[in-house]
């Protein structure tokens, strides 16, 4: 369905959703299908999202055998009361077995996912959460702040005010907290939630991502994007089925990103990330020119300590990643 | 000439003088069913929705009495504000008599007796007229004791009806035939007609309507405007049913159009009199005023690429507006606008709203100010309207603002309210009636500055909208003023800046500092709004910065999404104004123009 689509494939990732609930073998004719269907460098990165519950050492070892040599972990929390809050199946025993089990089994790639920001929480015990996990000396570490979306159960709770978000100065309190902590650990803050042991441990599957590069999403609500093209499958499982079984592409809609499109993203998704982004003539950036109001705005941020202008790179400090969202406004803004 | 009755209808707003007027043409067949629509006579939109009318509109209502005659009835309606009082004036100029609308709940108010007072003051028969007796509320011996001893008329000639529920409404048109005089004039004398309004119609130019004293017209005549001394060819005469009906002639008595290629309402005077050129009458009418603005503002698109849109649709507006002024403008925060000019506040929120709603535009307005007078030392006197305009203080030597005679009506008990809150405004000589036990007319001397804010809102509010309010220009009096900026981040933005009276100048930098740290969104940085006179920072607020509004995951299916949004907030961005690095939302000049409602 995909033939001559796409070159090769140097990542693989299982993930969105808990893909660990598949048996060894589920995962096998999964992988020997892709291997079949498509070209896969000798050098692939091949990760798997796990939840801590299903990563028993038998499983850690298939796993290892099938060919995956990146763990994703979904430890969230090593505080069981925020766990059982945040609705989790696993305790903080349960997810530090996982750990040793991934080890164990000889994974040397392992990435830790860690909620905070929760509404209960305090920052000292996120700092314990944090320190717990620099005890296992992971590779990866993603930090996601809390996120209470609209129509989920917390959504639910916030709407009727029984859950009081925390408010964006201790958000940032936390924000900067985690930073400081695993930039002491030695931990290289390279993406707004991503934090990597070393420059070359980064996700090499997410930065694609952030870099436009292509790639391709396979099962339902997947997002695949090549040339400008983006397009996503069915949400519908029904609909999915549908079209996998009439052999046709299980497309529900599509975009074709025009130049400026290219460039909003380029901007926004560049200052998620330390590298930040290269200022461009093409797109109406003006290293040296004052009259511009971009230079006005540049000096202005620069004078707020939120980014760096050097050789032509605009780049965010870890202040200014946590505004990453507005500051990709007020650039675009002067675009 | 003796089956004519030339009349208006005059009330206290929300009386029910539309529905009344409805009702009228109503029972006189001029309308059916099918074209009926509520208020006929209010046709803009913001009448209609405001309740009241903004323009005078005439109709020619055919009716049959019941002495078997056929009456000619032309109604002129009247705009019901205070702001448009001189176009009432001309109305009732053309008018033989009146019917005096009084609401049977409401009972007599501010502008009932005001408007007595003009009819008083142009012989008109006066006929009251007690409405909404159906009303749970009505009190109709109360408003026949207030006819008498605040209106000095006979409750006796007074008539009843509810133009809601159509009752009493055939008494009103016999009373109308028979107790209101015939008018008078010559055919035979040279022209003379009274301009009471003119609109603006895009096929024929102005429709010109008046009311003939003396003479005749005709199509092929040529007029003279005795004001400004232009003359036209008449290309048609008539008078308004439903819509404009043609006709040979007009002669004296009538009341009717004119239509002569006048281009727009703006070469027309209301008041001022036509005459045939060939056959002049020796002087004009009496009573014409040209209408002056007393409020002016600076009105600014909020996208700069809309400015050449907003000037196409000034003008356009302009057509049928005569009263409006405006002249280019430009503000060093805000870019390119129009300095414009109203009759009052209302005035400018219907110009505001017609722009915003007709011609589709997102406009800013800067703070209204008075006209007020500045004597320097070199003897030189300024008239200044515009805060840009303001000398440096040192060469000032007497600065004055108008003042303007309010009259309130209102129940005795908000009397300390009232006179609290006219205090505050800095009334000045209070004068005091009792018309009636228990109810109080009060006079105050005011700034027209301390009342164009929003005074008569909060007079209603505190006399829990049983005070009514009525005022006329006064004079000028000597004022302490300054020049009030505001400051945001160091940058001085001036269609914020504001003419003030010296011991107000604190409170209202106050009141601008703490509305602008609500409207203005925070940023990446902190926002320090200052208010300052020359260079005396006399209020301060600060807009604490936000640190952290990231999103915490942004994967392929994200991305989309998140483009989305920044392409929306990009495009909402657009529609605020830029001031150094800080983006200032409309609604923060607006919350600045709005005083506190503490």
């Amino acid at each position: 369905m995909y033939e001559g689509m796409f070159e090769s494939f140097d990542t693989i990732y299982f993930g969105g959703g808990t893909p660990s609930i598949l048996s060894p073998r589920e995962l096998e004719t999964i992988i020997t299908a892709l291997r079949n269907a498509f070209a896969i460098t000798p050098d692939f990165e091949m990760t798997i999202e796990t939840n801590p519950c299903d990563l028993t050492s038998g499983y850690a070892e298939s796993l290892r055998s099938l060919g995956f040599n990146r763990l994703s972990l979904g430890i969230q929390s090593f505080d069981n009361a925020l766990l059982s809050f945040l609705g989790r199946r696993h305790t903080s025993r349960v997810a530090e077995d996982a750990i040793i089990n991934a080890e164990k089994a000889g994974f040397e790639n392992v990435g830790l996912d860690f909620i905070y920001g929760v509404p209960s929480q305090s920052i000292i015990s996120w700092k314990e959460t944090l320190s717990k996990a620099l005890s296992y000396s992971p590779s990866h570490i993603s930090c996601y702040q809390l996120t209470i979306e609209d129509a989920t159960p917390l959504g639910l709770l916030r709407e009727k005010s029984l859950l009081h978000t925390i408010g964006d100065s201790l958000e940032y309190g936390f924000f900067m907290a985690t930073s400081r902590t695993l930039d002491d650990a030695g931990y290289i803050h390279y993406e707004v939630s991503n934090f990597a042991k070393h420059p070359l441990l980064r996700s090499r599957h997410n930065e694609k991502y952030w870099n436009h590069t292509p790639y391709l999403g396979l099962g339902p609500s997947a997002h695949s994007f090549l040339q400008g093209r983006r397009w996503w499958n069915h949400r519908s499982l029904h609909n999915y089925m549908k079209d996998i079984l009439a052999q046709k592409k299980p497309v529900e809609d599509d975009e074709t990103l025009t130049m400026e499109q290219l460039e909003t993203e380029a901007l926004f998704l560049g200052l998620r990330t330390s590298r930040g982004i290269e200022l461009k003539e093409s797109c109406g950036f003006y290293k040296d020119d004052p009259s511009n109001s971009l230079s006005a705005v540049l000096k202005k941020l620069i004078d707020a300590g939120l980014i760096t202008l050097e050789s032509g790179i605009v780049a965010p400090t870890i202040k200014g990643l946590a505004v990453g969202d507005s500051l990709a406004l007020s650039l675009l803004h002067t675009m | 000439m003796d089956r004519i009755r030339n009349f208006s209808i005059i009330a206290h707003i929300d009386h029910g003088k539309s529905t009344l007027a409805d009702r009228l043409i109503q029972h006189c067949g001029v309308s059916d069913e099918r074209t009926f629509r509520n208020q006929i006579l209010d046709t803009m939109d913001i009448e209609r929705e405001r309740g009241i009318t903004i323009k005078s509109q005439a109709i020619t209502l055919p009716y049959t009495a019941k002495d078997g005659h056929e009456y000619i009835l032309n109604l002129i309606d009247t705009p019901g504000h205070v702001d448009f009082s001189y176009e009432v004036s001309r109305a009732l100029a053309s008018c033989e008599g009146v019917l005096l609308l009084i609401d049977a709940a409401q009972g007599v108010q501010a502008q009932t007796v005001a408007n007595l007072y003009m009819a008083m003051e142009h012989n008109l028969e006066i006929i009251p007229v007690i409405n909404k007796i159906d009303l749970p509320a009505a009190d109709v011996n109360r408003v026949m004791e207030q006819i008498d001893s605040e209106l000095g008329l006979d409750p006796y000639a007074s008539l009843r009806c509810s133009a809601k529920e159509g009752t009493g409404i055939e008494d009103i048109l016999e009373a109308i035939v028979h107790r209101l005089p015939s008018p008078t004039g010559t055919p035979d004398k040279p022209l003379s007609a009274l301009i009471f309004d003119a609109k603006y119609d895009s096929f024929r130019g102005t429709i010109i309507n008046c009311r003939l004293l003396d003479g005749t017209v005709r199509s092929g005549d040529i007029i003279r405007f005795m004001h400004n001394g232009e003359t036209y060819k008449v290309e048609e005469v008539g008078h308004f049913l439903l819509a404009r009906h043609p006709m040979e002639s007009l002669s004296a008595g009538a009341v009717g159009y004119i239509i002569a290629g006048v281009k727009t309402v703006s070469d027309v005077n209301i008041g001022d009199t036509i005459t045939l050129d060939r056959n002049p009458r020796p002087q004009p009418l009496p009573g014409f005023r040209e209408i002056k603005p007393v409020v002016f503002a600076s009105i600014y698109p909020i996208a700069s690429d809309d400015y050449e849109e907003l000037a196409v649709s000034l003008e356009k507006y302009k057509l049928n507006d005569a009263a409006f002024t405006y002249q280019k403008d430009s503000s060093a925060a805000l870019g390119q606008g129009f300095r414009c000019g109203f009759l009052g506040l209302l005035h400018l929120d219907i110009v505001q709203e017609r722009l915003e709603r007709e011609y589709d535009l997102s406009i800013i307005l800067s703070v209204p100010s008075v006209r007020y007078r500045v004597t320097l030392h070199s003897g030189e006197t300024m008239m200044i309207d515009n805060p840009i305009h303001f000398p440096n203080p040192v060469a000032i030597e007497v600065s004055e603002e108008p003042y303007i005679r309010a009259t309130m009506f209102f129940p005795e008990k908000y009397m300390g309210a009232v006179m609290k809150l006219c205090r505050e405004k800095r009334g000045e000589t209070p004068v005091v009636h009792y018309p009636n036990p228990g109810r109080v007319e009060l006079v105050f001397d005011m700034p027209l500055a301390e009342v164009i804010t929003d005074f008569y809102d909060k007079l209603k509010t505190i006399t829990q909208g049983y005070g009514s309010f009525d005022y006329e220009l006064a004079d000028y009096r000597e004022s302490p003023l300054a020049l009030l900026d505001i400051l945001v981040n160091g940058e001085k933005v001036d269609a914020l800046s504001q003419i003030v009276h010296r011991i107000k100048a604190r409170e209202r930098a106050l009141h601008a500092c703490e509305r602008l740290k609500e409207e203005i969104p925070r940023q990446m940085f902190k926002i320090a709004i200052q208010g300052a006179i020359g260079s005396e920072i006399v209020a301060r607020s600060t807009i604490s910065p936000f640190r952290k509004d990231v999103t915490a995951k942004c994967y392929g299916g994200d991305i989309t999404r998140k483009r989305k949004l920044l392409e929306k907030q990009k495009k909402g961005k657009k529609r605020m104004k830029m001031v150094g690095s800080v983006s200032i939302p409309q609604s923060a000049f607006i919350a600045v123009l709005k005083s506190d409602e503490s």
